[in-house]
């Protein structure tokens, strides 16, 4: 493990800025034994939207807890914009907002109360606090319901309320931890534009999320986490790459009988007006399409059968759980 | 501890705010009811019981025990607000909105002990006005009068916050009340002089301390007392100086707020 650079060192002599979130050797194991992270290392670029996928138990909502600082980590390191968090917790805090995954606020009060005392707690004066809480308030549209009681707003304005008390401080890191579960997909998408603007702006932004079209749309860099450790960690782009099969759900405009036989793809009826086709990589589709032409089968529409992020996704959950397997059932 | 800055006194004051907004909120629980208990203490015990048993003390036993009525208003306030307020926060996570934040844990500790401090201090203002109404109330020594209230109440407010970190369910947070705090408070000598207790009860008595909050506030406002008031104030304040530092310490290692 490398050393921890000092805090208020001077500036670095690369341009480089130092990263938004720099993870190393991470390990966290509870007083039950449960061993939650097992090594976690990771790094975030200032500016990124970077998604934290991994199923449920994987070690995302700890490693959060940690960076956070609500839970105690067992080893490892962690800076934020170059700042030791375990030699200036309060300097790092005061950097972070975070949006738990359940609901932490008091629901017997106002969502205006809770966004000033939250911008209380940071030190910013009640004038200043009621301008920004009006203010994000107001963009998540919770400003005509701020002096209801929390616990009557609806499951999508308590995460809204959530989103905005983890901005009233205006954090240079913001971390998500599955912001839009449970939400309607109009309320996903204007949540997914709000937080697209506040990227835009200069907020970095971490997000864990089981709604993978959200990572593939908004992240630009991904890790994937299983059994606390890290199995993926790269952008986007290379990551989708990696995808060697897509399957494509084809409709069609006439009813067929049987699968058309069509010389390296893939092809299976699954009713008499839909055919699904495995098509690799550097195959591409010009000559699956060439060949439905010339066999008369004409196509209304198609699409990929499941999002491509899903399916790498649980590619390399599963690899990592087969080799988890295999370790396990090894000599002893 | 050391001075606090700026952000940190803005922190402190929305803790307290939002303690006193709490208590004031639900004052119909937290307000009325020790003002209508204490009232039928008074009407029962000093009026109805207490005029059959003439003076103690040198005073008439309404206006001997009235002190004591209100001390005892005072601490179980005190010890229930912080308790059941913080214990709250943790049952209901929201106390992870500080924990994420940047104010120091000791100012969280200040501001949930200032509200259970403001309540038991207006609980006891309340109880004094209802007491009034019976009994001849006066204050000998309003200084020492003021320091005793406070730091009892300083201190009760403490040890509520420290049931409130341990307490993994709501029974947790009213065992300590029932089983710990009731009892030593009536024999604390809110009813009664403990020159009256044969040996050994008398120095068993002694061994509360609740006995010596009381006689400091007897002593402050009726001149009156089983202790010395300097070992009655030195101890009070003493044991709140210990408990806060108690608390810190527990804080600082985590319990009840970091997994």
């Amino acid at each position: 493990m490398s050393s921890i650079e000092p805090l208020h060192r001077s500036p670095p002599q690369s341009s480089r800025p130092p990263p938004a979130l720099a993870v190393e050797g991470l390990c966290k194991t509870y007083a039950s034994g449960l061993e939650a992270l097992a090594g976690v290392s990771l790094e975030v670029e200032e500016g990124e939207f970077f998604a934290l996928l991994g199923p449920n138990g994987a070690g995302k909502s700890t490693l959060i807890g940690i960076v956070c600082g609500l839970v105690e980590k067992s080893a490892g390191a962690i800076r934020v914009f170059g700042v030791d968090a375990a030699a200036s917790p309060r300097a790092v805090r005061a950097m972070l907002g975070v949006v738990p995954q359940e609901v932490n606020f008091n629901v017997w009060e106002s969502p205006l109360d809770i966004v000033v005392n939250q911008a209380g707690y940071y030190g910013i004066e009640r004038p200043t606090a009621l301008a920004r809480a009006e203010r994000y308030l107001g963009q998540l549209g919770l400003w005509d319901r701020r002096h209801s009681r929390a616990r009557d707003l609806s499951g999508g304005m308590k995460r809204r309320l959530m989103i905005a008390r983890a901005l009233v401080h205006e954090p240079r890191l913001l971390i998500l931890d599955e912001p839009t579960a449970g939400v309607d997909i109009e309320l996903r998408r204007s949540t997914w534009r709000f937080l697209t603007e506040i990227n835009a702006s200069g907020t970095t932004i971490i997000l864990t999320t089981h709604y993978l079209e959200e990572a593939e749309s908004l992240c630009e860099s991904i890790a994937i986490i299983d059994h606390g450790r890290i199995v993926e960690d790269s952008d986007m782009k290379s990551l989708l790459n990696k995808l060697h099969v897509e399957t494509f759900v084809l409709d069609l405009a006439t009813p067929l009988g049987s699968p058309p036989d069509i010389s390296g793809y893939a092809v299976r009826r699954i009713d008499a007006t839909t055919l699904e086709v495995d098509v690799e990589r550097d195959q591409g589709v010009n000559r699956l399409f060439e060949s439905l032409g010339r066999l008369g089968v004409s196509v209304l529409s198609m699409r990929n059968k499941t999002n491509r992020l899903e399916e790498l996704f649980v590619r390399l959950v599963g690899e990592g759980r087969a080799q988890q397997g295999g370790r396990d059932a090894g000599p002893r | 501890m050391p001075a606090l800055a700026r952000p940190e006194l803005v922190a402190l004051r929305t803790i307290v705010r939002k303690e006193i907004r709490r208590f004031l909120r639900i004052w119909v629980q937290t307000l009325l009811p020790p003002a209508i208990t204490m009232t039928l203490y008074l009407v029962i015990f000093g009026r109805l019981i207490g005029s059959r048993i003439g003076e103690m003390g040198g005073h008439d036993y309404i206006d001997y025990i009235a002190p004591g009525v209100i001390m005892m208003a005072v601490i179980t306030n005190s010890y229930s607000n912080v308790v059941s307020s913080f214990y709250g926060a943790r049952f209901q996570r929201y106390v992870e909105e500080m924990l994420v934040s940047p104010t120091p844990i000791g100012v969280v500790l200040l501001g949930y002990v200032a509200g259970g401090v403001t309540r038991g201090l207006l609980v006891g203002l309340l109880v004094t006005l209802v007491a009034m109404v019976f009994a001849d109330l006066r204050v000998e020594s309003p200084l020492y009068t003021v320091a005793v209230v406070v730091l009892t109440s300083t201190l009760f407010s403490t040890a509520g916050f420290i049931n409130a970190l341990f307490a993994r369910t709501f029974d947790d947070v009213s065992i300590v009340p029932t089983f710990v705090l009731t009892p030593l408070t009536y024999l604390g000598g809110v009813f009664f002089s403990v020159e009256l207790l044969a040996e050994p009860w008398q120095s068993l008595a002694r061994a509360n301390p609740v006995l010596y909050m009381v006689n400091g506030f007897r002593h402050g406002m009726l001149g009156v007392s089983d202790i010395g008031p300097g070992v009655a104030l030195a101890l009070t304040g003493g044991a709140a100086v210990a408990l806060l530092v108690l608390a810190l310490l527990l804080l600082h290692r985590g319990v009840g707020i970091r997994s």
